[in-house]
């Protein structure tokens, strides 16, 4: 893999040549060539992914772990590789470190689960960021709910980024654990999470990074950030829905007690006592999502072959040039405006509701999403109901930036924003 | 006319901006909120109702276009109507939006400037937010409604 910065030529070039290996992007609606906008939300499959589906479905299909015969090892081996090639793509010392889980949902959940009955204790603490999405903030409220322990929140600043000189003294001895999230779903800024890390590793807490909206669009290595948690799903990096991974340092994984009981998680089983498997199959019970992790696998693949760096180059210049030709526009506000910030552009027009901005755009083949993009706490701090969002995946071109220029000012002059009626 | 410009009619886009029977409505007898928890739309509908009729309504809250000047729309028709008479404009206004049939436009008046909105089923939601929360409001119902 070459992860060499290539010319801005030869990066579009290669984008071309990326979007042939997405079959959705040469579909029509309402007669006009799709500009998928909305990658934050899910992000299409390249045939390679839909290939090995296909390929587990047709020539694999059989349990893993179980059976003694030539399949059910065929599927192991290739459920096990999947492990082995998330471990390489996350940097994780080794395999165990890999949960497969649904998503990034229920990655969290786990964790939650987990801490609330070793760590979690009445009057402890669990400190959250303002920018959290949905499922980094509720699985914690069930846990503070069940335990005694309370919520606290890193505010942020009106760009959008963390309040960091407020962080030292948010930790203390009753902090339990920091969760925060890589990139924010809805404002697109990138924390500094590494940084996060090492000062509440100073004070001995661990911290759980919510990697959703990273992975897909940067080199992410666990190791070098240091986290004990990584969560992410394998739909938002082009991969199969439904399946997801946690990465936890094993010394977390070998302390916890089993998230669900069930088959495959077990050593021993009799009535009185149950002896759990090791790590990580005591955080598997049940019959695994086997298709799926060969699906992310796949996915992943295609995404070190693109080269993250590479992805992460053409992002940049769709976000710097769309975040350019928004700010033309009349009567738009950009919700958002961190320093770093991955692609993604929350922005709101005066005088329309974003939910009449995405049905005009859907008429032009548009799909971006509309709405509070599960973070109402982020929608409250910035004073509105909701907000549109633009969010880029490594297809994405400039052209399809200017198309949603276009039908932006058609909303504008159907509205008549700005006397442009 | 394309169908953007079938549901973004002039007459839905000037009650959008300029919404009638705006704001509280003091000695109120009725009131309900309703709430689309999809795009945030939340309007409250007011009510004073003597002797079987709608004397007086008005309502408040934030939403997109549909929404707002469908509220903004119902309120005009529906004062001074006898509570038979909302609900049968309830029951047609529902039929518009929802139902696949012929449309009379002239029998509709001017609820037929949201004929185009069957073509949107995203925004079928929008359109009924606030009838849904008037027929609330007259029942009495204490739960805020919603269209999910």
């Amino acid at each position: 893999m070459s992860t060499a910065v290539h010319s801005a030529q030869e990066l579009r070039e290669l984008v071309w040549q990326w979007r042939q290996d997405f079959p959705l992007l040469q579909r029509t609606v309402y007669g006009k060539p799709i500009v998928y906008l909305d990658n934050a939300a899910t992000t299409q499959k390249p045939t390679a992914v839909v290939a090995a589906l296909q390929h587990y479905y047709t020539e694999c299909t059989s349990n893993v772990h179980r059976g003694v015969y030539y399949l059910s090892e065929q599927a192991t081996q290739l459920y096990e590789e999947a492990r082995r090639t998330v471990q390489r793509f996350l940097g994780a010392a080794e395999a165990a470190e890999i949960v497969f889980v649904r998503g990034t949902t229920e990655a969290i959940n786990l964790v939650a689960h987990c801490l609330g009955r070793t760590r979690i204790r009445p009057g402890s603490e669990i400190l959250l960021t303002h920018m959290e999405h949905h499922s980094n903030i509720v699985p914690w409220q069930l846990v503070a709910e069940q335990t005694g322990a309370r919520l606290r929140v890193l505010p942020i600043t009106p760009d959008g980024e963390l309040m960091l000189e407020a962080y030292p003294e948010l930790l203390t001895e009753r902090t339990a654990v920091v969760a925060v999230v890589h990139v924010s779903n809805s404002l697109g800024t990138i924390n500094p999470v590494a940084e996060l890390i090492q000062t509440a590793h100073e004070r001995g807490i661990p911290v759980l990074v919510d990697g959703a909206q990273a992975v897909a669009h940067m080199p992410v290595d666990v190791q070098q950030l240091d986290c004990d948690f990584y969560a992410f799903s394998g739909h938002k990096i082009y991969g199969p829905t439904g399946i997801g991974v946690l990465y936890a340092k094993r010394r977390w994984l070998e302390e916890f007690p089993p998230y669900q009981g069930g088959g495959d998680m077990i050593r021993h089983v009799t009535f009185e006592r149950t002896l759990y498997n090791d790590v990580p199959y005591k955080f598997e019970a049940g019959t695994p999502n086997i298709a799926g992790a060969i699906g992310l696998k796949a996915a992943l693949e295609y995404v070190q072959q693109c080269g993250l760096e590479r992805i992460a180059a053409h992002e940049h210049e769709l976000l710097r040039y769309a975040t350019e030709r928004l700010q033309e526009l009349p009567g738009v506000r950009l919700i958002g405006t961190a320093q770093r910030k991955a692609a993604i552009i929350s922005f709101v027009i005066e005088g329309v509701h974003p939910h009449d901005v995405g049905t005009v755009l859907d008429r032009e083949g548009i799909a971006i999403r509309v709405g509070h993009h599960c973070t109402q706490p982020v929608m409250e701090f910035f004073g509105v109901p909701a907000t549109s969002r633009v969010s880029f995946g490594l297809y994405n071109t400039l052209e399809e930036v200017d198309r949603l220029v276009e039908a932006l000012w058609k909303v504008i002059r159907l509205f008549g924003v700005g006397g442009n009626g | 006319m394309d169908e953007l410009q079938e549901l973004y009619q002039q007459i839905v886009l000037e009650h959008y901006r300029n919404p009638r029977n705006y704001g509280e409505l003091p000695e109120a007898t009725h009131r309900a909120e309703g709430y689309n928890p999809l795009c945030g739309d939340r309007l409250e509908v007011m009510l004073r109702v003597r002797e079987g009729a709608i004397e007086e309504i008005r309502f408040r809250g934030s939403g997109c276009a549909i929404s707002q000047a469908s509220a903004s729309v119902m309120t005009t028709l529906v004062r001074g109507k006898s509570l038979a008479e909302a609900e049968e404009l309830f029951e047609r206004f529902h039929e518009l939006v929802t139902g696949t049939g012929a449309v009379d436009l002239e029998q509709l008046g001017i609820l037929a400037a949201f004929a185009g909105v069957r073509e949107f089923p995203a925004r079928v939601k929008c359109a009924t937010l606030a009838w849904h929360t008037l027929r609330a409001a007259l029942q009495q119902r204490q739960e805020p409604v919603t269209t999910e």
